[in-house]
């Protein structure tokens, strides 16, 4: 692939400038606090200044072919190489996870949660970065599955030291599960590299040679990488890390994890398993689709049995990445357009949600749905946003849910050719039924929360008055720029769908699309 | 008769200085501590220490120097001594592991109120055998070099005389090496009388591919007695005492150097005298790194202090460098198990005597090798936690540690061997990958996120050496995490003279 442009710098620099801010950290005396915050929050908005220059010099018109493309020996022996570029399909992910830190790193401004140390914290959220960065750039296998790994540890540690009470168990069940995965993914990876000629790890090279491989041998390396992918995303029956993970992990591990480190899962499904094994892919494809409606419902009536708020959040995340996944599945560029644009909405939408929820968390010290009541009487600007987002979730026209979700639904219509079209309709009837459970669990959640009048232990007067304040400054801050993209990415939706296209088409050339 | 003998006159050898120089260092430097240690005052001991460290690092530069100026390998003794790039950079390994050795036990040698000049003799002597082992190419130089870096070992284990726990260390070491040299040395009996030689491109040649029973029983014997010394499952018996009772910096040689000598030992054997005869030990390798990572861990998992779950982590670590001979005899594969098995002896080596080093620093606070010891250390030596956290990550294969990097050698070697048997090791090694971070993440949780016991945050505070030493460990850990095609091209197939034509 040729380079388009002479700034083959600027994604080396938008990934690793985190790790500079991280090396400028070590040195900083642990009393620092505030400078330490300030390197930290300088260095994530430096790299999200990268970032923004990315968007501007990236060619629009083309945003089917891979940009920025920078290629360099790196591990030679191995034929693996330091090998990256984004095209449409890659950026708008690699640009979220920078405003994403961005926003974290101002929440945590005054908000750096028990036990404190905002030098490791913010450390680790930069290493973060890289990590979810570079997945999202990586052409070439090996690396990806560098960067891929580089989230566990500080995500392991975000939780394990920051969360809440029953922290180490959801750390170590998060770290356990997605290693697991990867292992499989990593052996997967290697028998494809073999399969194919043992010639080269470039993802561009495998697109070309993978479809040769026998049918029944990209079967069982699909299923590594599925394995692999599926427990990132998480479907079901590999969610069950995700609620203890999303409930113990402080807010700002909760909305890196919901807006970010989900879709590692579905990116490289949609990166690297279909597109190099697309044999595979249709083999799978109905069962793929079968556990993402399963995880639609499962999630959707996980989330009508939650008494937590936060774990209710996390329960109608599984139900979303069925909807990406039902998507992905039809392997149409229609269901695939609809699905990277739904992970991108829910980790606007999901992301702000578990913003509120920390918010809430740390006016009334609990997330016990029944103890909370009359958020729009007592902090009516917090309660308002809560409403916005559970419209904004459940999928409301004119909000960025709904694009996501609607058109998803839509593909299972008409798959891609070979697949079973009963099946796929079949599916689209209990996607669209798990619609309506959204609409219920959400209504009923903020119903419950936000209207009526405060409970008696909330009351004015009853000595929470001092914590239960509305909306900070530096909630606004790192809020407003969610807050608008939600509305803007749903009443213009086109702005998305033009970046996205073209690389959908590409990336489905196999099947036709 | 008389004619005959005068006739054959005997000539001396050709040796060549500037090859052998990294021992011929080592020896005078072990003479050289004898000497010191015989006239210097208990006050002036200190001495000895840096006469030790510089050996080492002067022992390491004729290996430089060697290996700059030479192409393809330096033969000698009718090729039973070679120095060539594999024994260079095994070499390198040996000293500069024991240069990091020196480092980590010079205070607690210091410390300790034992003696002093006998055990930089020892651990130079033991050293001196593994530089020797790199080179040996002929049954009996691979077994005098066996002895001579086990027995100072087995003394270096049973230090502390007054420890009772150190002497069952040192008698357990003994005992089972001894045993297990036996065994060798039968098996190697047996080869001699197959081959005619004890050199082992004669006796790879002798045995061919033709298998007999006793052919097999005399490889089979071989592989036994060093699956001993790389303490493999259901060998390993000895290791977790000897690790618990000997001194840490002692246990640290032991787990590293000891080990890896072992290893080094076996893979001469095995491709260089046994490569025919690979339907004998590929299953009997299949069978040893199952067992070994999988009992490994599951043992690592139940301990509840440091250091025996060190050794249980020892143990299951040799199962994953074992992983590749499982499939090393066929066409085609040998290349990339060698090099695994070098690449991974490498990683492990550099994580795993940092972890040994912060296990030194920090007993010198807490006095006690329970894991719990561990808890809040985050909060009070960040730096010690995130190291420590950087060498576990590392043992456990995560990348972008160094470790991860061993790991990946090893499944790519068995996977490019495309067979069922080899699928089915790799998922095995997998799933073992996942259970290994149990115990490895279990360190981490206490450093992290546990509270200090008894609420004793006094700072740890490091000695230099020790501090130098985590860096160089530290650094490596970490740079070749990231670059590992750094160390990667050691291990050629090609640097391993006589290994198939190589």
């Amino acid at each position: 692939m040729e380079v388009l442009s002479d700034h083959n710098w600027v994604l080396s620099v938008g990934t690793f400038l985190p790790l500079v801010g991280v090396l400028i950290m070590l040195f900083i005396p642990k009393g620092e606090e505030a400078l330490t915050k300030a390197v930290g929050l300088g260095t994530a908005v430096a790299t999200l200044a990268v970032g923004i220059f990315t968007m501007v010099q990236f060619d629009y018109g083309k945003a089917g072919e891979m940009q920025f493309v920078a290629e360099h020996d790196w591990i030679s022996v191995i034929k693996s190489s330091y090998y990256i570029g984004v095209d449409g399909i890659s950026l708008p992910l690699y640009f979220l996870s920078m405003v994403i830190t961005v926003l974290v790193m101002i929440y945590s401004w005054d908000h750096v949660p028990s036990p404190g140390n905002p030098k490791a914290f913010f450390s680790l959220m930069l290493v973060l970065q890289t990590g979810m960065a570079g997945t999202f750039i990586a052409r070439d296998l090996i690396l990806f599955f560098v960067f891929f790994e580089l989230v566990l540890l500080p995500m392991y540690f975000m939780i394990g030291v920051w969360g809440g009470e029953n922290r180490q168990y959801a750390s170590l069940k998060f770290f356990l599960y997605t290693m697991f995965g990867s292992a499989l993914m990593l052996v997967a990876f290697l028998a494809l590299f073999f399969k194919t000629g043992a010639e080269s790890f470039s993802i561009p090279y495998l697109v070309e040679n993978g479809g040769a491989i026998a049918k029944n041998i990209q079967v069982w390396i699909f299923a590594g990488m599925f394995v692999g992918f599926a427990v990132k995303v998480p479907m079901f029956p590999f969610h069950t890390w995700l609620p203890d993970a999303h409930t113990q992990a402080p807010t700002q591990g909760s909305v890196i994890l919901a807006a970010i480190l989900l879709k590692l899962g579905t990116y490289g499904f949609v990166r690297i398993a279909i597109p190099i094994l697309p044999d595979a892919a249709k083999e799978w494809a109905p069962w793929i689709g079968l556990l993402s409606v399963i995880g639609i419902i499962y999630g959707a009536l996980g989330c009508l049995a939650q008494t937590d708020m936060k774990r209710l959040i996390a329960f109608s995340s599984v139900a979303h990445m069925g909807f990406v996944m039902l998507g992905i599945s039809t392997l149409t560029p229609f269901g695939l357009n609809a699905a990277m644009f739904g992970m991108v909405a829910h980790g606007l939408i999901t992301g702000m949600l578990f913003f509120v929820a920390g918010s809430v968390k740390e006016r009334y010290h609990t997330l016990e749905i029944k103890r909370l009541s009359g958020m729009l009487k007592q902090v009516p600007r917090l309660g308002w946003i809560l409403g916005f987002c559970a419209m904004a979730s459940l999928g409301l026209p004119g909000l960025a849910g709904f694009w996501g979700e609607f058109p998803a639904i839509l593909s299972a219509y008409q798959p891609a050719e070979g697949l079973p079209v009963e099946t796929f309709r079949t599916y689209m009837v209990i996607a669209a039924l798990g619609t309506v459970l959204a609409a219920g669990y959400l209504l009923w959640l903020y119903q419950r929360t936000a209207f009526g009048e405060p409970t008696a232990e909330f009351a004015p007067g009853h000595g929470h008055d001092e914590d239960i304040h509305d909306v900070s400054t530096f909630e606004w801050i790192a809020w407003t720029p969610l807050l608008v993209a939600i509305v803007v990415f749903g009443v213009y939706p086109q702005l998305m769908f033009k970046v996205l296209d073209p690389a959908v088409n590409v990336t489905l050339k196999a099947f036709g699309g | 008769m008389l004619n005959a003998l005068a006739a054959s006159e005997w000539t001396a050898p050709v040796i060549d200085y500037h090859a052998i120089a990294p021992e011929v260092v080592l020896a005078g430097g072990l003479v050289l501590l004898l000497l010191l240690d015989l006239f210097l005052s208990d006050a002036k001991k200190w001495v000895l220490t840096p006469v030790a460290g510089f050996t080492l690092l002067g022992a390491f530069i004729p290996v430089l120097t060697v290996a700059l100026n030479t192409d393809g390998a330096r033969s000698m003794l009718d090729g039973r001594y070679v120095v060539d790039d594999f024994s260079l950079v095994l070499k390198a390994l040996f000293l500069l592991a024991g240069y990091v050795v020196v480092l980590i036990s010079a205070d607690h040698i210091r410390e300790g109120n034992y003696y002093e000049g006998e055990y930089w003799f020892l651990l130079l002597t033991s050293i001196l055998g593994m530089v020797m082992m790199a080179s040996s190419r002929d049954l009996v130089s691979i077994f005098v070099s066996l002895e001579f870096l086990s027995i100072p070992a087995y003394m270096l284990a049973a230090w502390k005389k007054r420890d009772p726990k150190s002497n069952e260390a040192g008698i357990k070491y003994y005992l089972l090496g001894v045993f297990a040299s036996a065994v060798m040395l039968y098996g190697m009996s047996l080869l001699y009388g197959i081959a005619g030689s004890t050199k082992l491109v004669d006796i790879g040649s002798a045995l061919g591919e033709n298998l007999t029973s006793i052919r097999a029983l005399a490889v089979l014997f071989v592989v036994i007695g060093f699956a001993f010394k790389v303490s493999a499952v259901p060998f390993h018996t000895w290791a977790p005492d000897t690790y618990e009772g000997a001194p840490t910096p002692v246990t640290a040689f032991l787990s590293v150097a000891s080990k890896a000598a072992g290893f080094v030992a076996l893979v001469t054997v095995v491709f260089v005298g046994f490569p025919g005869s690979h339907e004998v030990w590929q299953p009997v390798f299949w069978i040893l790194s199952a067992l070994t990572m999988t009992v490994g861990n599951v043992m690592a998992l139940r301990q509840s202090n440091i250091v025996r779950m060190l050794a249980y982590s020892s143990v299951a670590q040799g199962g994953f460098i074992l992983m590749p001979l499982a499939v090393a005899g066929i066409e085609g594969v040998q290349q990339a198990a060698l090099r695994s098995v070098v690449t991974y002896l490498l990683l492990y080596a550099a994580t795993n005597l940092g972890v040994f080093g912060i296990i030194i620093a920090v007993a010198r606070k807490t006095r006690s090798g329970e894991i719990s010891s561990y808890g809040g250390l985050f909060g009070y030596a960040p730096g010690l936690t995130v190291l420590m956290t950087i060498f576990m990550a590392s043992l456990a294969g995560i990348p972008p540690l160094g470790g991860w990097f061993g790991k990946f050698t090893a499944f790519q070697a068995l996977i490019s061997a495309g067979t069922n048997w080899s699928y089915a090791l790799a998922v095995i090694g997998a799933v073992n990958s996942v259970v290994a971070f149990g115990y490895y993440g279990g360190i981490l949780r206490e450093m992290w996120m546990k509270p200090a016991p008894l609420g004793d945050t006094s700072p740890v505070t490091v000695p230099s050496a020790i501090g130098v030493a985590l860096a160089i460990t530290g650094g490596s850990t970490l740079v070749l995490g990231v670059l590992p095609g750094l160390v990667l091209h050691f291990g050629d197939l090609a640097g391993l003279t006589g290994a198939l034509g190589g």
